[in-house]
């Protein structure tokens, strides 16, 4: 389905949220079920849809978190102190509730379990949402595609998915954390902003042409794609999302 | 760098509203460069309108200004789009 064209217009579907998952202080991962939802590749978000009473709208994007499956839906959620979205869906929202959504969106920051390995996935923060829903439909399908995922946290208590990252890790998905502001007095990982020596030691390297997928806030994706370049990294072969510091 | 901005990828729901057709996987052109590269991997600035822009070489390729009802999309930079059909 990768590059063919999807036909149809987007129409805005009722989801209800089903349950509530406390990633860390500030993430919340959502669960919705959307009737009628057509299915998703990983990588694909959704639009998400605000009405106030007075009919003032507010829409944002979410990358999908969750493999495919049925008609359930997972978005992880950061909160913005001076959002306008996001203090709603992770404060306000109670199970039972409804907003409105539409998609999936997006087929270029995608990837496809037929499109194999290696994979190289760079996060910063949040940015590991669509990452998630690679390795999670690679594991969903049983694919054996070689992974590594680097993942750039403030401190140990904000890395999302924790315990599921380190559940999942094993001989073909290795899970490298860096902690840029704060480290467990225990830490002996990296502890500071991703840079060209952390990508080409955690690799793989540019002569094993992996596929990469870099997401985080703008700044992240810039310094990271220039350094994967530098590296000798193919620029096809990188496709970047980045979102901005005012997504709230 | 400007920290605000975005990529294709962001107005992905908004050109598939309008094409209806996923586009950020389209070709696009520039009209400048002559690069060829994915709609999703555009430099998207958003401000009472959106612009993207050539990664390439900055050039704008696409204008959106909406206001509520109506959108106009100026292709002033683009030379060509691909849609796989």
């Amino acid at each position: 389905m990768a590059g063919t064209a999807v036909l149809g217009r987007l129409t805005w579907r009722a989801a209800e949220l089903v349950d509530i998952v406390v990633e860390t202080p500030r993430v919340k991962t959502l669960g919705f079920d959307v009737p009628g939802w057509p299915g998703h590749r990983a990588g694909q978000h959704v639009d998400i849809r605000l009405t106030a009473e007075d009919g003032y709208q507010a829409q944002r994007s979410y990358s999908i978190a969750s493999a495919p499956d049925g008609t359930r839906l997972e978005l992880t959620v950061e909160l913005v102190d001076d959002g306008e979205v996001s203090p709603y869906l992770t404060e306000e929202l109670r199970a039972g509730d409804r907003i409105e959504l539409r998609g999936p969106v997006g087929g270029y920051f995608v990837w496809e379990p037929a499109q194999g390995g290696p994979l190289l996935l760079v996060a910063g923060g949040s940015g590991v949402a669509p990452l998630m829903a690679m390795i999670r439909a690679r594991d969903a399908v049983g694919s054996d595609a070689e992974t590594r995922l680097l993942v750039s946290s403030r401190g140990w208590d904000d890395v999302i998915y924790r315990d599921e990252l380190e559940r999942r890790a094993g001989d073909r998905l290795a899970v490298v954390h860096t902690l840029t502001r704060s480290q467990p007095s225990d830490w002996t990982g990296y502890a500071r902003r991703v840079d060209a020596e952390m990508l080409a030691e955690v690799g793989p390297g540019p002569g094993a042409r992996p596929l990469v997928y870099v997401c985080g806030p703008t700044p992240f994706v810039e310094t990271v794609a220039e350094a994967l370049v530098g590296l000798g990294h193919e620029p096809q072969a990188i496709k970047t999302e980045r979102f901005g510091p005012t997504g709230g | 760098m400007d920290p605000l901005m975005l990529d294709g990828n962001a107005v992905a729901g908004l050109l598939q509203e309008v094409f209806a057709v996923e586009m950020t996987t389209a070709i696009a052109t520039c009209g400048a460069c002559g690069a060829a590269d994915a709609v999703g991997a555009t430099h998207v600035f958003r401000g009472a309108g959106i612009v993207m822009r050539c990664p390439h070489c900055d050039n704008a390729l696409v204008t959106i200004v909406e206001d509520g009802s109506r959108m106009w999309i100026g292709f002033a930079g683009v030379r060509t789009v691909q849609v796989t059909v």
